[in-house]
């Protein structure tokens, strides 16, 4: 069977900046892949590229075999994507901003209801659905743009820092969340809280300075360290690279 | 086409999910109707009909249309729900296209509002109504080219500023091509230019529809400029994510 996700040689330059570089992996059906890595290491820069977002300047990208930039609709229709920061238009309520990402994705009559309705009971919305977003705390507005990636059930998901901003429990529930759907899809998520990695990952790559330093199993990175601690192995892998990157 | 109008029905209402929507109604009103009967004359003309409105509304146009396009992409930018809005199935062109059908939807509900001049002119006399739905197809067409440009230029910013003055910047070498300052200079150094510049002047193309007159090749230089715009808007779009 295809990969749902299929990376090959992805890179990415700004001017004469290379922000990703030469990036490779691929992701199965069940697979919960942890982005790790310092800020500025790459992780959005490649999620964007993955979304067809960002162009990228060297490499291949495909979701469920369609390739993002040979096929973009297509790819994007089976991608739920949380960009960071999970923007959201501020004017809009919650059911409403919902409604037209459920149209814009070809939902219409009572399948659209359904569809948002389940959304919004997945990440727990149901008290804030008319209020507008701007409205929002923090949590709720990244729980909207979860919601919003999560719609139309798609098989693969790319979540950038899907947690970030939320309180202890919200992170519990939104791990909850991921770790059940994690069986009938891939899932991409980055974050730089390795608790994140040993609470729903079934894998973790590494990246540093654009590269990738480790692609391995959360054990088997844990492993690499005399004691099993996931910080000292993080940090012996990516400083030496990003310090290489300012020199 | 569904994914354009979707867009350009959220577009619309996020207008009118602010006052400034009604702000810019109300200025447009007051500021035509204040010309229309200060400046034009109105009333000391003793004319029914509506020369002087259909004289001052490309100028008008040309100061408020790039204050309606200026938000559509510059804001996006700056929130970063670009991002989100170009990563769900649809292509770039359809964004453009229903980004721009919501803008000419609120210009045109703009220009409809101006109806009671229509109906004092048919209180006061029998005025040429043929020729005043003319005037208001041009009046339609060259918010229309006025907005293209002013969309194209909010892609190229996040500043909504920036994108209005260079929007109104544009539009007036467009409006004033066919001028005497314009053509005069050209006619006595480069003549084939003045011919030129004559052509894509989208005022007096405008008053041919003022006057009643609908030129097929108006008709077509209207659609072609919109388009042209439309498309510098895509590649703008295009070329920013290349980042
Ligand atoms: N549009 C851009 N133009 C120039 N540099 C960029 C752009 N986007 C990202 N970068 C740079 O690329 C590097 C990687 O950024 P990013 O992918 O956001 O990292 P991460 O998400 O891992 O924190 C950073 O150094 C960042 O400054
Ligand atoms: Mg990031």
């Amino acid at each position: 069977m295809a990969a749902l996700i299929e990376i090959a040689g992805l890179t990415k330059r700004f001017g004469g900046f290379t922000a990703v570089d030469d990036v490779s992996f691929r992701l199965d059906k069940g697979e919960v892949l942890g982005f790790l890595g310092p800020n500025g290491a790459g992780k959005t820069t490649t999620m964007r590229m993955l979304a067809g977002f960002v162009t990228p300047s060297a490499g291949t990208a495909a979701i469920a075999g369609h390739d993002v930039m040979e096929a973009p609709v297509a790819a994007r229709r089976v991608l739920g994507f949380l960009p960071e920061g999970a923007p959201t238009y501020p004017e809009m309520t919650v059911i409403g901003f919902l409604r037209f990402v459920a149209r814009i994705r070809g939902y219409a009559g009572a399948a659209l209801a359904r569809r948002v309705e389940d959304a919004v009971g997945l990440t727990q919305l149901e008290s804030v659905r008319l209020q507008t977003v701007e409205t929002l705390s923090k949590g709720f507005k990244r729980r909207v743009g979860l919601a919003q990636a999560l719609l139309h059930d798609p098989p693969v998901l790319v979540l950038d820092e899907p947690t970030d901003g939320l309180d202890p429990n919200q992170k519990h529930e939104v791990r909850t969340l991921i770790r059940r759907m994690a069986p009938e899809k891939a899932i991409v998520i980055s974050t730089h809280l390795l608790e994140e990695v040993d609470a729903v990952c079934t894998r973790a790559i590494i990246i540093a300075a654009g590269r990738v330093v480790a692609d391995d199993t959360p054990a088997g990175l844990a492993a690499r360290d005399p004691d099993g601690r996931l910080e000292e192995v993080f940090r012996a892998i990516t400083v030496p690279a990003s310090l290489k990157r300012a020199a | 086409m569904r994914a354009a109008l979707i867009i350009a029905r959220r577009e619309l209402d996020g207008y009118f999910a602010t006052p400034v929507a009604y702000v810019f109604i109300v200025i447009f009103l007051v500021l035509q109707g204040t010309l229309t009967f200060n400046a034009g004359d109105f009333f000391g003309r003793g004319q029914a009909d509506l020369v002087p409105f259909f004289n001052f509304l490309p100028w008008v146009f040309l100061l408020l249309v790039p204050a309606i396009s200026m938000r559509l992409w510059a804001e996006e930018r700056r929130l970063g729900t670009i991002e989100l809005l170009l990563t769900l199935p649809v292509t770039e062109g359809q964004a453009v296209v229903g980004k721009f059908l919501a803008a000419w939807a609120f210009c045109i509900i703009a220009l409809a509002l101006t109806f009671p001049f229509v109906i004092t002119v048919n209180i006061l006399g029998s005025p040429d109504n043929g020729v005043i739905a003319c005037g208001y197809l041009g009046g339609v067409l060259i918010s229309g080219a006025f907005l293209a440009v002013g969309a194209a230029t909010s892609a190229m910013t996040k500043n909504q500023v920036i994108a209005f003055v260079l929007g109104v910047a544009i539009s007036f070498v467009f409006a004033l091509s066919a001028y005497p300052v314009v053509t005069d200079f050209l006619d006595r150094n480069l003549p084939v230019l003045a011919e030129i510049a004559r052509g894509f002047s989208v005022i007096e193309r405008f008053q041919y529809f003022a006057q009643g007159l609908i030129r097929v090749p108006d008709l077509v230089f209207f659609a072609s400029f919109i388009g042209f715009w439309l498309f510098v808007n895509a590649v703008v779009v295009d070329h920013s994510k290349a980042g």
